[in-house]
């Protein structure tokens, strides 16, 4: 199998605000959200980053989307640094998270052609991509309408089209299903296992076990910044349910769950 | 980079221009209310000093001599004997009356016999009520009489006593100098005002908004993202900042109408305007720069607007230096200085003052800090920190 991501030793070290001290209930000034990950995905594989909230999945897919940098390590992308070629990698990510938003003025139509020209996506490509896109997701019918009227679960529609305008080979979604609506995140989980079956790479991050089980081929675990599991599906459940898995796993190296 | 740039120059354009509300309050309202504004103010000042020519004052007189009476009986007013000091006061401080003159017993002797080494002159006292239009119109005429009848009978000398013009000043130079006082100041006062107004929104609320992370995990490169918010924002201003130029330039006429100021915006050549404009143009992109690098440090659009009030009262501060301090600048090397070259190089201009040296040291002066200040911009948006803080 080929290796399309290859990470090496990340690490991300966050300072701690007073007020961000006193919600985390610490004295320590900074905090470790990534503590030496590596993992390595393989072509066309669906990799998934399983961990509860704060295990540092987000600030992982972050840095590899090079919105962030890491503090030590390096993550090679399809032949590119994500220390050195952060623009090489975004232009071979398409990268979705909640975090990133939609000008609301614009309709899906004017957006898709923006970022088709900052991704540098030939006229014609454009045309057959956007007819492609919209008819998947039924944008075409609100194409003109400004995001700014469509409801929740139109807006991620659109967002996950804007992220794909270029046809990026790696795929990385954090939480794609988090905050739709059952029928949307049916859409949504459908793409994804049609992505794989057009042989994409997808790192994405969950923590529905559901998910994972239903389109992953690899899974990792992270818990407080650390990769604790990584490996096949079935290596990883033994036999058992993952969520199974994941308890045991969590109370083997955090401690009973309160 | 120059396609995305230009992509971006777009974006914001469509985003600008899209929005008719926005359209109007940045760039038609300024202008249209400073003309307005302007307008009525002038009219107003008019009006406070305008009188009625038919009117006929009403005056009181004590010990009117021989030989004033027909001077003052020329004047618009009827004069009647007083009915006594007090009453004659109280009649003018109620407005019943416009003025009331009191000559000393014995005036015309007094004056003839006067010498300057008696000690104090004969005392003529007119008592008048300052917010009486009439009333303080005919206590100007009242002195104006009696000053040019002192003058008659004591004068040795004149000085421009004929008719020719003295002042050899031209009417394009005076216009230049009422032009130079009052424009430099309110240019960039307008010109900051505009950029204040669409940088933060594009910048400061691109983070506020959370779309500015969208356009980051793009593969443009930062700095076609820093160069195209500056290049469009600069644009936009700029038309707010004409606007407001010439709201004002229309309306100052009528502002000034009052005070009889000859003042016509032809009096400039193209050439003048061209420069102007060139001077103008870049120090809005350094006004935008430095309200974008702001705006990237700031969290909201409402952080951002704080943030740049203090830029506001150091730019009203330097524009005030033509009004004080003997007028234009004449150190060449001041000229590189920005903001304060450009409030300088806008006095030249106006008072037809300028050398071509001054001007070249302000615009390319001007570029070179914007593009530092871009780069500034650029390193920002590369900076999780800034952009990505909570």
């Amino acid at each position: 199998m080929e290796k399309i991501l290859e990470v090496q030793g990340l690490k991300k070290i966050f300072k701690l605000s007073a007020k961000q001290q006193k919600i985390e209930k610490t004295k320590e000034k900074t905090k470790r959200a990534v503590n030496d990950l590596s993992f390595t995905a393989y072509r066309g594989e669906v990799f998934g980053l399983l961990g509860p909230n704060g295990a540092g999945k987000t600030t992982t897919l972050r840095m590899l989307a090079t919105l962030i940098r890491p503090d030590a390590g390096d993550a090679v992308l399809d032949g590119s640094s994500v220390m050195k070629e952060p623009e090489a990698v975004r232009g071979k990510i398409g990268f979705l998270t909640s975090e990133l938003k939609l000008e609301e003025f614009f309709t899906p139509n004017y957006l898709f052609d923006f970022f088709s020209d900052l991704h540098g996506v030939p006229e014609e490509n454009k045309k057959r991509r956007k007819e492609q896109l919209f008819s998947r997701f039924g944008i075409d019918k609100f194409a003109e309408v400004k995001v700014g009227n469509l409801s929740t679960g139109m807006k991620q529609k659109v967002s996950l089209v804007i992220s794909l305008v270029h046809d990026p080979d790696v795929i990385i979604f954090d939480e794609p299903t988090n905050g739709l609506d059952v029928l949307t995140a049916k859409v949504v989980t459908d793409f994804l296992a049609d992505l794989k079956t057009q042989g994409k790479t997808i790192i994405v991050s969950t923590h529905i076990f559901n998910l994972i089980e239903k389109i992953c081929d690899r899974v990792g675990i992270i818990i407080d910044g650390r990769m604790v599991l990584c490996d096949s599906l079935e290596a990883v459940c033994a036999g058992k349910s993952l969520e199974e898995r994941f308890f045991e796993l969590y109370e083997e190296k955090v401690g009973e769950i309160v | 980079m120059r396609s995305n740039m230009l992509t971006i120059i777009k974006k914001e354009f469509a985003r600008f221009f899209g929005d008719r509300r926005m359209v109007f309050t940045t760039i038609l309202m300024p202008g249209l209310m400073i003309y307005i504004l302007y307008t009525f103010m002038g009219k107003g000042m008019m009006g406070q000093f305008a009188t009625d020519d038919t009117y006929v004052a009403q005056a009181y007189v004590e010990n009117m001599p021989d030989e004033l009476a027909p001077v003052l009986n020329e004047l618009s007013a009827e004069w009647k004997e007083s009915p006594g000091m007090d009453a004659a006061k109280n009649a003018v401080a109620a407005k019943e009356a416009d003025l009331l003159l009191v000559f000393p017993a014995d005036f015309s002797a007094a004056v003839a016999e006067y010498k300057v080494s008696d000690g104090p002159a004969p005392n003529v006292e007119i008592y008048y009520n300052s917010t009486a239009t009439e009333s303080a119109k005919l206590y100007n005429m009242v002195k104006s009489v009696l000053d040019s009848w002192e003058d008659s009978i004591t004068n040795k000398f004149d000085v421009n006593a004929g008719s020719g013009a003295y002042d050899l000043a031209s009417e394009k130079d005076a216009a230049g100098q009422l032009f130079a006082m009052l424009l430099p100041l309110l240019l960039m006062t307008f010109l900051f005002s505009s950029c204040v107004s669409v940088a933060p929104e594009s910048i400061a609320g691109e983070k506020e908004r959370g779309t500015i992370a969208t356009l980051l995990v793009t593969p443009m490169k930062r700095s076609s993202l820093a160069l195209g918010k500056i290049i469009s924002l600069s644009v936009i201003a700029l038309l707010a900042g004409l606007s407001s130029f010439l709201g004002t330039m229309l309306s100052l006429p009528n502002l000034m109408a009052g005070s009889g100021a000859e003042l016509d915006a032809s009096v400039y050549g193209v050439a003048d305007y061209v420069l102007l404009l060139g001077v103008i143009f870049t120090t809005v992109l350094v006004l935008v720069a430095l309200i974008s690098i702001i705006s990237a440090c700031s969290k909201s659009i409402k952080e951002a607007s704080t943030a740049n009030a203090p830029l506001m009262i150091l730019m009203m501060g330097v524009s005030l230096t033509t009004m004080f301090g003997g007028g234009g600048e004449k150190n060449l090397g001041l000229f590189c200085i920005p903001v304060y070259n450009s409030v300088h190089c806008m006095y030249g201009i106006f008072s037809f003052q300028y050398t071509l040296a001054q001007m070249i040291m302000t615009i390319v002066s001007n570029l070179v800090c914007a593009f530092l200040l871009t780069w500034v911009l650029t390193k920002l948006f590369n900076s999780e920190k800034v952009m990505f803080a909570k």
